[in-house]
């Protein structure tokens, strides 16, 4: 609230805005750098976390060349091994996948979809950016200290965490930790806007049954995450206190190499808990703004309403609840009240329902449709595929007993792989190609798109599927050194192999993606204002790119839900949201 | 994580209360409206402000909710010693509950416009605040000086954490009174003319508004956290504890 | 058309694997064999539902596909159809449940008669500690733990002054008796892991945890640290032997107890 910004006096939009009354940036400075501008402030964090989602990238190859090739590439010896995987966890969840769904699309996609002329608190928004870099940067300055960057896995757990034996226990974990907290103070202050602005600046007309599934899954996810993320903000600022100023909160008595340290008492578990109250319902911030964006683009490519619309919107909001009480599923070996068991068996399987309803719901959109094969479309038929794939698997894991064999492996690798690695990256991607060209007036070259999707979708599947398999046969997860275990045969040498090469390939097509993004922005074809001929508001502005203020002078009204495609009776296969009845006709129904 | 599970529950039943009154059951493909029919809402009861902060609160109601469900764990293992709270931290309470009506008193002469009213009670307000900050910082130079510093034990860690968590949304608290008091000092000006006037007056109501609402929950969260650190909640979160660590939620 | 095409792979290509590949849990050397069969049904009943969506959406994909002059079908939703699937879907879910809840109620409930073998995790190698005579395990913390006293036993506790205590070298199981490991760490997590018996769980400083299993196979086996704990995590093995009870007499009377340690 230190951030209230000077016409907070503004209840309602009002309707109409008078030239003179719109908020003009006065130097290239506060237009393009220090922007207050939603529009603005969604690309510098879309191209921010892009770039360190591709430091995470490169990480992963470091990772694929140890576990393919090992004792190959001597340069990767076991420290570095994990803080290889540690960082590249931590950055494709937090840094990159967060900040893209909710910094990213949320900025970019919200006040245009809802009819608003930007966020209600612009200058906190534009402070959450800079917080963000801020978080980004802190992070990055964590290779370069003595002992690099942390090695504790991207779950942090203590004691190891801040212990000798791990990789970055000095500066590494500690500027990790800064970043996390960072991280959270920028997000707060961005995800209150999103919040709010859904709430308050709707036009008229934009109930909540007529917003698109986009913004309800960003705005639940944003609420959810504005109440998870305390959690981690607590954890890390305990374990900061145990690390700097000798505290135990987490740690018990005991001795490294000989040596006892002056701890005593506290609760490794504890922090786990902390951890997974955070992140459990993490993964379904990853997860929501993905399902309302992939039922988006599958409607509109597949020219057909999305199937079930009500059900939809219940879903994500009943996930979304229970999201919180099943934190511990990641905890069932961890040796807490074994009784936990049965009552986290049960909460996480009942979400499987809600979450299969989804499913269910995007492919029978496809029933009767009039498909469109364009880019976007492929994506999100791509995330259909490895979503299903990992939802499932998730099955085993939740299901206590089954987990017991499987935690901890390279099963769970492969399932969260699929579930909110691959499948939410497909449909950033699917994103991109779609609202591309809204971002740039071009669109992005579908030949290049194409070759792009293929590449990403085969090859991830052709990683991760046989992963499980390689965990099946009991290989744990965060291992330098595979090769030797005594139960992989030797065949599994070869095909871990196999998943290193794919991998490489996958990296490689991301490189085309980079391109075609690049190139298309001067060399694209000229996109026009609405190319998807699509109902939601923001292809309906009366300027691509839209401009600052996004509506001209009159906010757009809205007469209809987002989905009014092939409506029987109309003249074209689609009717924008702010097309009202047709005197004669009436209603379509 | 008992808690923080109450809290969001809390937090449950009221979003699904708002929810179940947005018309989420309507068949939204059976409602197009014609051109000229969409009724304009108009202002919504809250400001976006005032909204902004109730949604804060929640935030930093969960932050807090789960420090005490960390305690609330810590505090079950056997080895746990509490130790006897310096006598000042009573008389802190009452600093921040002056604080606090000082601005209650500023909203309610706000509200009637009445602009050097509300002056004095902000002002009055950030001294009492200021004490209040003052307070806590001796309590702790006492208790450290007793030998309970901040690595002696689980019971000192959780003060110290707490108390330093409570106190940086004081201080927080404390520079926005200053915005406050900025917006009075504008909307004092004797060169305004009647609009402006207007407007700025609306901007103090808000203003003193949001910052009233923020101290009492200032208030709120610091007597949840003296019954608790003072164990005074002790026997009735033992019997939580009890009743939940059968049932396996703790 | 392609697409259509590539999800049909996909699902056949997946089936493939799973029945023709060389890769799978090893073989079976507890008595949790109730898991592989939880595992194995859950693979039946999630196998079944992957193929019969990407199959179906296979197939929209292929009827559906943009032809000139096609136009979609509107249909906002469906309730009979939607009440349907939820019923499904909530079927397949307690098929999956239930077995699992009923085979976790058995994994918690160790046998009376079970074994005590304490299995004391270590930065980064695997040290045991047996009942002596007396059938009983002494008191122990990490308090107590010395370069003499490694496993923390308590010297005030007469009851473990005749525990043996192994450092660092193979363990010993008789076949065919039900084991309640007990575990501990002296410093980090870690996990103890084996993959042949299924079972495992993690060891916390500062308390103690536990799991059961019967080893059902002569042989020896790796045991793996499955929680990461440093550096050293993927060179954290050890070696356990299951034997017969003649065997296993013989190898118990060479430990030392802690009192000769
Ligand atoms: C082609 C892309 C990717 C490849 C090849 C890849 C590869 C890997 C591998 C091999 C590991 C585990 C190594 C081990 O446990 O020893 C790993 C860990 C992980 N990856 Fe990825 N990954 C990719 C993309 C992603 C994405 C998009 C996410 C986003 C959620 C992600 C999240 C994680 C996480 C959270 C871990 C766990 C780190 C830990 O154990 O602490 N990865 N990745
Ligand atoms: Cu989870
Ligand atoms: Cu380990």
């Amino acid at each position: 609230m230190a951030n209230i910004p000077h016409d907070a006096t503004n209840t309602a939009p009002p309707a109409e805005l008078g030239e003179m009354e719109l908020y003009h940036p006065k130097s290239w400075w506060t237009k393009y750098v220090f922007s207050q501008d939603a529009k603005i402030i969604a690309i510098q964090y879309a191209v921010t976390a892009l770039a360190i989602g591709f430091v995470a990238l490169v990480l992963s190859w470091l990772i694929r060349l140890q576990l393919g090739f090992p004792n190959t590439f001597t340069f990767i010896d076991a420290e570095r091994y994990y803080q290889f995987i540690t960082m590249h966890g931590m950055i494709m969840v937090v840094y990159l996948l967060t900040a893209l769904f909710l910094g990213g699309f949320g900025n970019y996609l919200i006040p245009l979809m809802v009819g608003a002329r930007d966020m209600v608190f612009p200058y906190a928004n534009m402070l959450s950016y800079w917080i963000y870099l801020l978080a980004v940067l802190v992070l990055v300055a964590s290779f370069f200290v003595p002992g690099g960057p942390t090695g504790a896995g991207w779950t942090l757990y203590p004691p190891q965490a801040i212990t000798s034996g791990t990789p970055g226990d000095e500066g590494g974990i500690i500027l990790m930790l800064v970043s996390l907290i960072l991280f959270i103070i920028g997000f707060t202050m961005g995800g209150l806007n999103y919040t709010v602005t859904v709430l308050q600046a709707r036009t008229r007309g934009m109930t909540l049954m007529r917003m698109p599934l986009t913004v309800w899954g960003i705005f639940v996810a944003t609420i959810m995450a504005l109440l998870a993320f305390p959690a981690l903000f607590v954890a890390a600022v305990m374990m900061l206190f145990d690390k700097l100023l000798g505290t135990s909160f987490f740690m018990p008595t005991l001795v490294e190499f000989g040596e006892q340290l002056s701890y005593g008492g506290g609760s490794p578990i504890l922090f786990q808990h902390l951890f997974w109250f955070f992140g459990h319902p993490e993964v379904y911030i990853v997860a929501l703004p993905a399902f309302g964006i992939v039922s988006d683009l599958i409607s509109t490519h597949a020219r057909r309403n999305i199937f079930g619309y009500r059900m939809m919107v219940w879903a994500i909001v009943i996930i979304g609840a229970l999201s919180f009480v099943v934190w511990a599923h990641h905890m069932y070996v961890s040796g807490m009240h074994p009784y936990f068991g049965f009552w986290f068996a049960t909460t996480t399987l009942i979400i499987a329902v809600p979450t299969a309803i989804k499913v269910y719901n995007w492919v029978l959109t496809l029933w009767r449709a009039d498909i469109h094969f364009t880019t976007p479309m492929l994506f999100a038929l791509g995330f259909i595929v490895t979503f299903v794939n990992g939802g499932l698997s998730g099955l085993f894991l939740g299901n206590v007993v089954v987990d017991v064999p499987l935690s901890d492996t390279m099963f769970v690798v492969a399932h969260f792989h699929m579930v909110m690695g691959i499948a939410p990256i497909l449909v950033i991607y699917g994103a991109i190609y779609h609202w591309y060209p809204k971002v740039t007036g071009r669109m992005l070259s579908e030949a290049l798109g194409k070759f792009h999707f293929w590449v990403t979708f085969v090859g991830a599947y052709l990683i991760f599927f046989p992963m499980h398999y390689v965990g099946l046969m009991g290989a744990p997860r965060r291992y330098f050194e595979t090769s030797d275990i005594m139960v992989l045969p030797d065949s599994a040498i070869t095909l871990n192999a196999f998943m290193s090469i794919a991998a490489f390939v996958v990296g490689f097509a991301q490189m085309v993606f980079i391109f075609n993004v690049v190139w298309s922005l001067k060399n694209g074809k000229e996109a026009g204002g609405n190319p998807w001929r699509a109902t939601t508001l923001e292809w309906q502005t009366p300027k691509t790119p839209p401009e600052h203020g996004n509506w001209g002078k009159e906010l757009p009204i809205v007469y209809r839900w987002a989905y009014d495609y092939s409506v029987p009776g109309a003249p074209e296969d689609f009717v924008p949201q702010n097309q009202p009845a047709a005197a004669t006709q009436g209603a379509p129904s | 994580m008992s808690a923080i599970l109450i809290f969001l529950t809390v937090l449950a039943l009221g979003a699904g209360w708002w929810l179940s009154r947005q018309g989420l059951t309507v068949k939204p493909w059976l409602q197009v409206d014609h051109a000229g029919t969409v009724a304009d809402p108009g202002p919504s009861r809250h400001s976006p402000a005032q909204l902004g902060l109730g949604l804060f609160l929640a935030v930093v109601g969960s932050l807090f909710a789960l420090l005490i469900s960390a305690y609330i764990i810590r505090a079950e293992a056997g080895d746990w010693r509490g130790f006897p709270l310096p006598w000042i931290v009573w008389a802190n309470t009452l600093t921040l509950l002056a604080a606090s009506l000082a601005l209650e008193w500023a909203r309610s002469a706000a509200q009637r416009g009445a602009l050097a009213v509300a002056r004095t009670g902000v002002i009055a307000g950030s001294g009492a605040a200021l004490l209040f900050v003052t307070g806590q910082l001796v309590a702790w130079a006492s208790l450290t000086e007793s030998g309970y510093d901040i690595s002696s034990g689980p019971a000192g860690s959780f003060f110290y954490l707490m108390t330093a968590a409570h106190g940086l949304h004081v201080v927080g608290g404390i520079f926005a009174l200053g915005r406050t008091l900025g917006h009075i000092r504008r909307a004092d000006q004797d060169n305004l003319g009647w609009q402006e006037r207007k407007e700025q007056a609306g901007l103090v109501r808000i203003s003193v508004d949001l910052a009233a609402t923020y101290w009492l929950f200032m208030l709120f969260v610091w007597v949840v956290l003296l019954l608790v650190l003072s164990g005074w909640a002790g026997a009735f979160l033992a019997l939580c504890g009890q009743i939940l660590s059968g049932s396996g939620l703790t | 058309m392609l697409v259509a095409l590539m999800m049909v792979l996909v699902v056949v290509g997946s089936i493939v694997f799973h029945f023709l590949s060389p890769w799978w849990f090893p073989p079976l050397a507890s008595n949790w064999g109730y898991i592989d069969d939880t595992t194995v049904l859950t693979f039946a009943i999630t196998g079944a539902v992957f193929a019969a969506v990407v199959l179906f959406m296979a197939y929209c994909l292929y009827r559906f596909r943009h032809k000139e002059g096609n136009k979609a079908t509107y249909e906002p939703e469906n309730r009979r159809l939607e009440v349907w699937l939820i019923s499904l879907t909530t079927g397949g879910v307690i098929a999956m449940l239930a077995p699992g809840l009923f085979v976790w109620a058995q994994f918690i409930s160790v046998p009376d008669d079970a074994m005590e073998v304490e299995v004391i995790g270590q930065q980064w190698l695997w040290n045991y500690r047996l009942p002596g005579e007396d059938g009983r395990l002494g008191a122990a913390d990490n308090r107590f733990v010395t370069f003499d006293n490694p496993l923390g036993i308590s010297p005030h506790d007469p009851a473990g002054q005749d525990d043996l205590v192994v450092i660092g070298s193979d363990l010993y199981l008789p076949v065919d008796r039900p084991i309640r490991f007990a575990l501990r760490s002296v410093d980090v997590l870690h996990n103890f892991y084996v993959p042949e018996f299924r079972a495992k769980m993690d060891m916390i400083p500062g308390s103690s945890t536990y799991f059961w299993a019967t080893p059902t196979k002569v042989g020896t086996y790796e045991i793996l640290c499955a929680e990461l704990c440093g550096v050293g995590h993927s060179y954290m093995r050890g070696i356990v032997h299951v034997v017969t009870q003649e065997e296993y007499d013989d190898w118990l009377v060479l430990q030392r107890t802690f009192a000769e340690f």
